[in-house]
């Protein structure tokens, strides 16, 4: 089942997708079918009762670190990130005004589906929930080696697209045999496989929940293969992976003024 | 039914912490900045983050993380924001909801070149005060005493801060927003030596100021580990 989160006619509805359609779950509404095009799409998470824990990966393609030219990491190399940069399917970035690259990261997300506490690798994939696609933002002119790459970089408003979907864990048999890939205005310049992950999802759901205890909902984002281009105000970047969902994300310019306490 | 933690106040949104924030230790590092890897001194706010599961209600233990033999005691403040005020994008002292103590617990690490979510982000490594406090007036003259087993350790001054708690705010508002309910730590100094404070097991470790609750935990063995 594909499972979304939208926001239609005035309120907030969980969906599932029905032969091209979403169907609404609120009561209400209940087997109501809206189209694609006929509400906003939210991220597909359902809200926490305590803070989201969202773990990202930097480095976990072995051609995105070459390209990075760095050695691939003895260990997961992980940073964290607040739920406030998430955003939906068909949302807006922001690009800041004066930046010289700024690029995407196609990503398969891991949801979490319940508690998981020094879980081992052969029975990680029983404590995912489901999977989506996120698309982690970065924007390299703010790159600095101190808790690298620092929140500045990759923690910004509007720089975390997911979705369209949240895809149960049992409709994805094998999440490493997935091919994902980037266009940019239709033009393909990012492909890969979960096949090449460095570490894949069950060695890191066992290494993050040796000290961490993961929480249903939780999310890790797995890292991004070789091609990453730069994107300018205007493009329409789709993130997509295969089996999993076509997420789609329009890079907008900042408001000059917008962040002044001027002025409204 | 009777667990007096209920009423306990939690972060309900995400806690930020910032590297580097005390002159002390800026001072300390200040001559390695420029070496490899760091290469240069950071710009902006260097944030990290602590996660949910970091979450200790004071009074309780915290479980040493697996492989750590002490934990660096963190006494810090924590602005808890509150919601905005209309017309103002940026956050501002005067609209917090109030501060919060903190113990920012850390495995003691020595580079601060990756984001160390080991050592910052283990089972119970945010040691959470019992309730809000107004926000400081006199933010200089707020200081924080840590106490280990009854001794004093250390006494953290707010007016060493490298970035104040006001500027913090609109420095880390340059490239995010903070949402209602997310903290803001304003750091952790170091002793003179440039280390922390250390606690092991079976060290019960008290921060206190002013017009805050104190924040109590004992240092506990994994005893996972051991069976």
């Amino acid at each position: 089942m594909k499972h979304a989160r939208i926001a239609w006619a005035g309120a907030v509805h969980d969906a599932v997708e029905k032969e091209g359609q979403l169907e609404l779950l609120t009561p209400a509404f209940a087997g109501r079918r809206v189209g694609f095009d006929d509400v906003v799409w939210l991220p597909p998470l359902a809200p926490l009762p305590r803070p989201r824990t969202i773990l990202a990966l930097g480095l976990n393609y072995a051609d995105h670190a070459k390209e990075l030219e760095f050695k691939p990491p003895v260990e997961p190399l992980a940073f964290l990130k607040g739920e406030a940069s998430l955003i939906g399917h068909r949302a807006f970035t922001v690009r800041p005004n004066g930046v010289k690259f700024m690029h995407y990261e196609c990503e398969l997300a891991v949801v979490i589906g319940r508690e998981a506490r020094c879980v081992k690798k052969d029975d990680a994939l029983d404590f995912v929930g489901g999977y989506t696609v996120a698309n982690d933002y970065a924007i390299r002119d703010y790159l600095e080696n101190w808790y690298r790459p620092n929140l500045r970089v990759k923690n910004r408003d509007t720089c975390t697209p997911i979705g369209p979907w949240l895809v149960d864990a049992a409709d994805v048999p094998d999440p490493q045999t997935l091919a994902l890939r980037t266009t940019v205005n239709g033009k393909l310049t990012q492909q890969g496989n979960t096949q090449d992950m460095i570490f894949d999802v069950p060695t890191l759901i066992e290494y993050f929940s040796a000290f961490m205890t993961l929480m249903p909902g939780d999310l890790i984002l797995t890292g991004t293969p070789d091609g990453v281009v730069d994107c300018q105000p205007g493009d329409v970047i789709v993130t997509e992976i295969d089996g999993i969902g076509a997420l789609t994300n329009t890079i907008t310019q900042e408001q000059t003024g917008s962040d002044s306490d001027s002025g409204k | 039914m009777n667990n007096p933690l209920v009423s306990h106040w939690t972060p309900r949104g995400t806690v930020y912490g910032p590297l580097l924030n005390f002159q002390r230790e800026h001072a300390l590092w200040a001559p390695r900045m420029s070496e490899a890897p760091y290469k240069a001194p950071p710009q902006a706010p260097v944030l990290y983050i602590k996660t949910a599961n970091t979450f200790s209600p004071s009074g309780g233990t915290v479980v040493l993380p697996p492989g750590a033999e002490a934990l660096a005691v963190g006494a810090t403040i924590g602005l808890v924001m509150g919601e905005p005020l209309p017309g103002c994008s940026r956050p501002r002292l005067s609209a917090l909801a109030g501060c919060v103590l903190l113990n920012d617990w850390a495995v003691p690490h020595d580079s601060y070149f990756r984001p160390p979510v080991k050592s910052r982000c283990a089972d119970g490594l945010l040691g959470v005060g019992a309730a809000l406090a107004p926000v400081p007036v006199a933010w200089d003259g707020l200081q924080i005493e840590v106490r280990i087993n009854g001794v004093w350790k250390q006494t953290v001054a707010l007016a060493e801060l490298v970035r104040p708690a006001a500027q913090l705010l609109a420095d880390v508002g340059e490239f995010m927003t903070l949402q209602p309910g997310d903290v803001l730590m304003v750091g952790t100094d170091c002793l003179e030596d440039g280390s922390r404070p250390l606690a092991k097991a079976g060290d019960t470790v008290e921060i206190s100021a002013a017009g805050f609750r104190p924040v109590v935990h004992t240092v506990v063995k994994n005893l996972g580990a051991a069976a």
